[in-house]
């Protein structure tokens, strides 16, 4: 047996549906029909009235799930591509990060938002969007990079009590297999060691943690040995893991498919800057997508983004080899 | 079953709305002598329709009182204490001195806390109601309140449609004041009247009078039962006319002498206790008493408040999330 990622999110949906009867699921074309991408195919059929087909109203579908929480219940949003939840922004970062700060009511909302670039998906269907949830208060934001962390986070996050903004790549829903469902996780909150190295480290998330498996499988060669931290949750950034790989390698390089300015890689940076200053032999680097928007045709594409080789050219320089 | 507007409701009625006039005035004195952080806003105009509406909610309803909402808050269930110490700033406020003036309300009891963004409230409206629904109560219903202005919101739009697809029994009650801060209707809407608006979601539409007790009371009524017998959403639009700046710190000079003259400048207050000697047997000589007692009680919860003091910035917890071990303050950045 082998699962997909884009099956490990479905299955952890059917076993939250099964499991907790405060959970429901509300997004576009979610019901009969299955979804966009069929995260949610059959649910509507083994659930019936909780897996529900919702208007083109980002605003409103975000504000509903706040009401439903404070009720009580355990919505799951699914929006149809991260870059319409901007349309919703407003109630996510307003009505549903501040509620349980000015209410001490908690506000259980889970946001799914299918990420990330895919070849042809172009400016509006390929954004990544964890940064500008990440900058508010009240936001916990997952971005898993494996089929187990898509299972194990997605259930985790609407098990907790605040709001989870859940990037899913949509790059990774088809590529990426696993033999099984995970019997144990990591929490949300803690990052994991996705390679083992002693000359650099790679801080990376999401489908940017394949891209830089392969170009340290492919520095090995050289006897390069690159350490590679997939930081699970972008917000909060498990520092300790970071700047604990760091003391060992004593060189980093953050690796990002979302725009340059003011994001994860930056705030990487900027922490291990601050509280592991001496612990660094060279200064840090990072690789972002350009700062332009995300590129239709998929030869431009294939350099917009971080690749293996753009992340090789980035390490030998920070190898200074 | 509608209500009636009887001698028991109309004394009930019209006692939250003089305590909302008389906090509300009480309210602008505090903030001209400089006790009140931050803004004023009053609901000085419109206490007839507001209390109309509280008063059709029970127990157990969905409440999302906007800005002028004074009357209706106290007629959910609000204390003039929980209304002063959010004003005031006391840490034992409803909100505990983290937001402030109108932005406040205990979620938990059915009271939302409406944020500033304006038509945001709609839709949470609409998601606890479609809650109640699937944990399978019956019999509830919501109320969201809204002024002219934010009938222009994309959120108004998207949750009015909404509430339309799931038929929820929600009342949308529009405040038309006559002005949105200082944009007047002609430069807020294009349609002859707000209610056409109703025919476009396909939901029923109530036109009312709102300075007028009586009218606001009996549409409310009938529009609250229809909601609870599953007639849909219900748009409710009063006209009436803000009788205060926008906010205290706004002189209003922009609202025009024909405007205070015409229909929608009368004062609900005034034209409240008209009815109430008039009508219900009320005698002037009762209603001055009452006037006096609420006064005094107002003052009384005043000087409570001023004796809390303000919240403890040092000892004050500064996490935003309820799962404690994940907030970033935890998690080693900005100790
Ligand atoms: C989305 C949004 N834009 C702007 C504002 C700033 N603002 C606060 S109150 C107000 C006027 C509101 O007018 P209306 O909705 O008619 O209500 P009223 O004040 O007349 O009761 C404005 C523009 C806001 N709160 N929300």
């Amino acid at each position: 047996m082998s699962i997909t990622y884009l099956e490990a999110i479905r299955e952890a949906q059917a076993y939250l549906l099964k499991n907790d009867p405060r959970v429901y699921i509300y997004g576009q074309d979610v019901g009969a029909f299955g979804g966009a991408f069929k995260a949610t195919k059959n649910l509507a059929t083994e659930f019936p009235g909780r897996v529900i087909d919702a208007p083109i109203s980002e605003d409103a579908m975000i504000g509903s799930a706040v009401g439903a929480a404070i009720e009580g219940l355990r919505p799951i949003i699914e929006v149809q591509f991260a870059d319409f939840s901007t349309v919703g922004f407003n109630q996510m970062v307003n009505q549903a990060a501040t509620l349980f700060w000015r209410t001490e009511v908690p506000c259980p909302i889970t946001l799914r938002l299918p990420s990330g670039g895919t070849s042809g998906g172009g400016p509006f269907h390929s954004q990544c969007l964890e940064s500008i949830y990440a900058h508010f208060p009240g936001l916990i934001v997952c971005t898993p990079a494996t089929v187990e962390d898509a299972y194990s986070m997605l259930i985790e996050s609407v098990t907790l009590d605040d709001p989870v903004v859940f990037c899913e790549h949509k790059y990774l829903y088809f590529h990426l297999k696993a033999k099984s469902l995970p019997q144990e996780a990591l929490p949300i909150g803690k990052a994991r060691i996705a390679r083992e190295g002693r000359d650099m480290t790679i801080v990376t998330y999401s489908a940017m943690v394949h891209e830089c498996l392969e170009a340290a499988k492919e520095m090995a060669q050289d006897g390069i040995q690159i350490e590679v931290v997939d930081l699970r949750t972008v917000k909060p950034i498990d520092t300790d893991t970071i700047i604990a790989s760091v003391a060992r390698t004593g060189r980093l390089l953050c690796v990002a498919e979302e725009w340059p300015w003011g994001g994860v890689n930056a705030e990487v940076i900027s922490r291990v800057v601050a509280e592991g200053f001496n612990l660094l032999d060279a200064p840090p680097q990072r690789i972002n997508a350009k700062d332009t928007p995300i590129p239709y045709h998929p030869r431009l594409w294939s350099v917009h983004r971080p690749t293996a080789q753009s992340i090789i050219a980035a390490s030998r320089h920070l190898l200074r080899i | 079953m509608n209500q009636e507007l009887n001698r028991e409701t109309i004394e009930q009625a019209y006692r939250y709305m003089l305590t909302a006039r008389k906090l509300d005035e009480r309210l602008a004195q505090l903030y001209r002598a400089g006790d009140i952080f931050g803004g004023v806003f009053l609901g000085k105009g419109q206490e007839a329709l507001s209390v109309s509406v509280g008063m059709a909610l029970r127990k157990g309803d969905i409440y999302a009182p906007l800005i002028r909402d004074g009357a209706g808050r106290l007629a959910f269930g609000e204390t003039v204490l929980d209304a002063l110490r959010n004003c005031l700033g006391s840490p034992l406020g409803p909100m505990r001195a983290r937001d402030g003036n109108v932005h406040r309300g205990r979620p938990r009891e059915g009271c939302m806390a409406m944020i500033s963004h304006l038509g945001a409230s709609i839709s949470v409206v609409n998601g606890a109601l479609m809650a109640k629904r699937m944990k399978g109560e019956s019999g509830f219903m919501g109320a969201a309140c809204i002024g002219e202005g934010a009938t222009s919101t994309g959120a108004f739009h998207e949750a009015l449609n909404q509430a339309a697809i799931e038929k929820l029994p929600l009342l949308l009650v529009v405040a038309n004041n006559q002005y949105a801060y200082s944009t007047p209707t002609t430069m807020q809407f294009a349609c002859k009247k707000l209610t056409d608006k109703a025919v476009g979601y396909g939901v029923t539409a109530h036109e009312v009078d709102g300075t007028d007790l009586e009218s606001c009371w009996n549409t409310l009524q009938s529009a609250a039962r229809k909601a609870r017998e599953g007639e849909g959403p219900q748009l409710i639009v009063a006209e009436l006319l803000r009788l205060c700046g926008h906010g205290e710190h706004d002189d209003a000079h922009y609202v025009t002498d024909d405007m205070k003259q015409s229909n929608v400048g009368k004062d609900c207050m005034e034209l409240a206790r008209t009815l109430m000697t008039s009508q219900h047997g009320f005698s002037d000589q009762e209603l001055q008493e009452w006037e006096t007692s609420t006064q005094k009680d107002i003052n009384h919860s005043i000087s409570i408040v001023k004796q809390e003091g303000g919240p403890d910035p040092y000892t004050h917890s500064w996490n935003p999330l309820a799962t404690r071990e994940l907030n970033e303050q935890a998690n080693g950045i900005a100790k």
